[in-house]
């Protein structure tokens, strides 16, 4: 996992391994996290997420050694 | 034809211009984006850019593609730097020719809406009053994930 900007700041960390079950979605991650407390309060209910580099939603079933992003709102330009 | 970097060196907006043109081309267009000494009210010193930059890379690639298929060149350059950056600082620049005005000017606009969208780029400002925060932003036109209840 990859956290950015505001959300690095909050988790306390730019990069952290977890495991899950096989089958696991991005919403079963998020809710993991959120399970784990006050260190991962910083993301939102609503959080987008990457990923391997490419936006996607709840429902994208993840794989081992897929690496996910955690996406604050952007500000470039 | 197309160039798309995210950088960490300065930007030289004539360097980007060079990039675009061409003998059927009667319209280049340069925008420049530039650190400002203000925002919302509060006299700014510097900022630092944060990107995904891997991810980065290839959302802006994907921008340009969309440009091009939309607004029909190929003749298209844009940068964005990273890093520290103080006032007056290049931040990005968007070059576009085409045959015509109107082509050139739509390109480069909707290239720097979706980058204001959708780039996983961050700004952090430094004020002169010793505070720091992160820019408020825009949140990706993805799916949002919501936790259930």
């Amino acid at each position: 996992m990859l956290f950015f900007a505001s959300y690095r700041e909050g988790v306390g960390s730019g990069r952290m391994d977890v495991r899950l079950p096989v089958g696991a979605k991005v919403s079963d991650l998020i809710s993991e996290l959120h399970s784990k407390g006050e260190k991962f309060t910083c993301l939102p209910d609503s959080v987008v997420v990457a990923v391997n580099h490419v936006y996607s939603e709840p429902v994208t079933t993840l794989n081992d050694g897929d690496e996910v992003a955690f996406i604050p709102p952007v500000a470039g330009g | 034809m197309s160039l798309v970097a995210i950088v960490r060196q300065p930007i030289n907006p004539s360097d980007i211009l060079q990039h675009v043109g061409s003998e059927e081309d009667g319209a280049n267009i340069l925008f420049v984006g530039v650190v400002r000494n203000h925002n919302d009210g509060f006299p700014v010193k510097g900022v630092r850019y944060e990107a995904y930059e891997k991810m980065a890379k290839s959302v802006l690639e994907e921008i340009v593609m969309e440009a091009r298929s939309q607004f029909g060149t190929d003749r298209i350059a844009t940068t964005h730097r990273i890093g520290n950056l103080v006032i007056g600082d290049v931040s990005v620049a968007v070059a576009v020719s085409s045959h015509h005005r109107e082509q050139s000017f739509l390109a480069s606009r909707f290239i720097m809406e979706e980058i204001k969208k959708r780039l996983p780029v961050w700004k952090k400002e430094f004020y002169v009053d010793g505070r720091e925060d992160w820019t408020e932003g825009l949140t990706p036109p993805s799916v949002l994930v919501t936790e259930p209840k």
